[in-house]
């Protein structure tokens, strides 16, 4: 089997009083997609959130486990919650370009690290760009307000942005769900490509967009991980009823 | 019942538009005064003079200590309580957000706001008596960014958290500190709105009088030095309204005038500043 990007153990997350995560413990493999499925409201963006130190910003969060990240727990107290997040990128599900033109999001993580000259940015905002597939649509005013763009292009934005700042893993939670169908296919086929040199774990709720895409599946049922293993194996034997009952569409 | 909704409505109609005379009625009426009465006394000389023929109350010469004086006092206070209010609003939406602490500040800042300015002129004027100061466009300067601070800081701060929280992920998702995130994204997106706060506070601190009486004093020169008093628009409207003299009461209208038209060219400026920043604006 490939080497592991992300070793999850005994992680657990609750909000408030109601504990959403139980005990979550599996490894995620490196450069290969995972999807996460599950119903809706099961943990299943909390479970991304707390790969990358996001899940904390929410009021009255806790997190507790571990999260094993290039041999090192991301949730140890001497961890940089900032290197971190650079290492580990979150696509969220609806995108959000920040307040700036096209070539200034995707310079912004690339800034924050330090890098100041014209010709290196021009030539990381070309090639995250085209690597998220906008390239060409935006080339001829990468200086125009990044809010102009349609929604579909904002999601490939955001990816371009993230992609910036050279994480290791991709957390994607539903990035295609508030696309148009070609957006969506743009985005699914970026990723795939992207696969290559990143781990990708990515939620869906759309079981034919795990079957397309995931190489290793990861079922969620109120907060607990029911079922993991290799995308051929949980979609053709299941070997748990909640599973079965699930991809046989009895619940959502 | 529908006839009960339409009295109902009828009635909040009138309400409303009664509201609107009222408050439009009395604005054109203030502006109608001022104008009518200012304008004939308005000339070349009492914009480009200070005042001649009789100490403060001068029939001759202009009010170029006045206006210089008020926009040295106003812009000081503002340039401060700009970059004092931010600070604080950006502490309070980015680093204290809804804690004990915050809401404490919050509260003190919303019971400064309404605190009369005489009160601030006296507190100032004390200050300044242990700072060892003298009626001076610094004490002036000083005591105004006082009065303008907690507009200033309540209002960015309500501004900044109209800010969507996804935006501050984003960021965050990056890599980004706290600080980071404020200064490069809540900034900007909020700019417009930044902008519109700061214009709040320089209204009412170019148009403040009691505050600078006893801390900026009042004097006939242009203010030079910031250890000198210096002259302001509002007083010099009340010491020339508080005259006998018809020529010197036509000239406090004039003064008026001149205090009137530079807000408004303050706020058009503004206006059209906001518009351009506007242009990144994540909704
Ligand atoms: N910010 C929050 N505060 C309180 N409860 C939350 C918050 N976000 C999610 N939850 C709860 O946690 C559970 C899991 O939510 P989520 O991770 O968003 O599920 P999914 O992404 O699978 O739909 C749900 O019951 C939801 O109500
Ligand atoms: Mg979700």
């Amino acid at each position: 089997m490939e080497d592991t990007a992300l070793q999850i153990r005994g992680l657990n997350v609750a909000y408030g009083d109601q504990q959403v995560l139980r005990d979550i413990t599996v490894d995620i493999p490196a450069r290969q997609i995972t999807a996460i499925i599950g119903p809706s409201g099961c943990g299943k963006t909390t479970l991304l959130r707390s790969l990358c130190r996001m899940a904390e910003l929410v009021e009255g969060v806790r997190v507790w486990g571990q999260v094993i990240f290039d041999g090192k727990d991301i949730y140890a107290p001497q961890t940089e919650v900032t290197e971190v997040r650079k290492r580990i990128g979150l696509l969220a599900q609806r995108p959000f370009p920040l307040p700036m033109s096209i070539y200034d999001n995707v310079a912004y993580g690339p800034r924050l690290y330090g890098i100041r000259q014209r010709a290196v940015l021009d030539e990381i905002v070309e090639r995250q760009l085209r690597a998220a597939g906008l390239w060409d649509e935006v080339k001829d005013r990468l200086h125009a307000p990044a809010s102009a763009l349609s929604i579909g292009q904002q999601q490939r934005l955001c990816l371009a942005r993230g992609l910036a700042v050279e994480p290791e893993v991709l957390l994607c939670d539903e990035v295609t769900s508030a696309l148009d169908p070609l957006s969506a296919q743009r985005i699914e086929s970026r990723l795939l490509e992207l696969k290559a040199n990143y781990t990708i774990v990515m939620v869906t709720h759309v079981l034919r967009q795990a079957r397309r895409m995931a190489d290793y599946v990861l079922f969620l049922y109120l907060g607990e991980l029911v079922e993991y293993g290799p995308a051929g194996e949980v979609f053709n034997n299941p070997r748990q009823a909640r599973t079965r009952a699930y991809l046989a569409g009895e619940f959502y | 019942m529908s006839r009960l909704k339409y009295v109902e409505e009828r009635i909040f109609l009138v309400l409303m538009v009664a509201s609107l005379v009222i408050v439009v009625g009395s604005l054109a009426m203030i502006l109608a005064t001022v104008v009518v009465r200012g304008l004939p006394a308005l000339n070349l000389a009492m914009l480009t003079q200070t005042p001649r023929g009789g100490y403060y109350l001068g029939k001759e010469g202009g009010i170029l200590n006045a206006i210089t004086g008020s926009l040295a006092l106003a812009g000081g206070a503002t340039v401060l309580s700009f970059v004092l209010g931010l600070a604080v609003a950006l502490y309070l939406q980015v680093f204290a957000t809804d804690t004990r602490l915050a809401h404490t500040i919050r509260l003190a800042l919303d019971v400064l706001w309404g605190i009369p300015s005489i009160v601030y002129g006296a507190f100032g004027f004390t200050l300044m008596l242990w700072m060892g100061l003298r009626a001076s466009l610094l004490g002036g300067i000083i005591t105004l960014t006082l009065v303008e601070l907690p507009i200033v800081a309540r209002a960015m701060d309500e501004v900044i958290a109209m800010a969507p929280f996804e935006l501050r992920e984003a960021s965050y998702a990056l890599g980004a500190t706290r600080l980071e995130t404020a200064w490069r994204v809540l900034v900007r997106q909020t700019g417009p709105g930044l902008l519109t706060a700061v214009l709040l506070a320089l209204g009412r601190g170019i148009g403040d009088a009691a505050s600078v009486l006893f801390t900026a004093g009042y004097t006939d020169r242009l203010p030079t030095s910031l250890m000198r008093p210096a002259a302001s628009l509002p007083l010099a409207v009340f010491f020339q309204l508080g005259t006998p003299v018809p020529e010197v009461r036509a000239r406090a209208h004039a003064s008026a005038l001149v205090l009137t038209i530079i807000i408004l060219i303050i706020s058009i400026a503004t206006r059209s500043l906001t518009g351009r920043l506007k242009r990144h604006v994540i909704r």
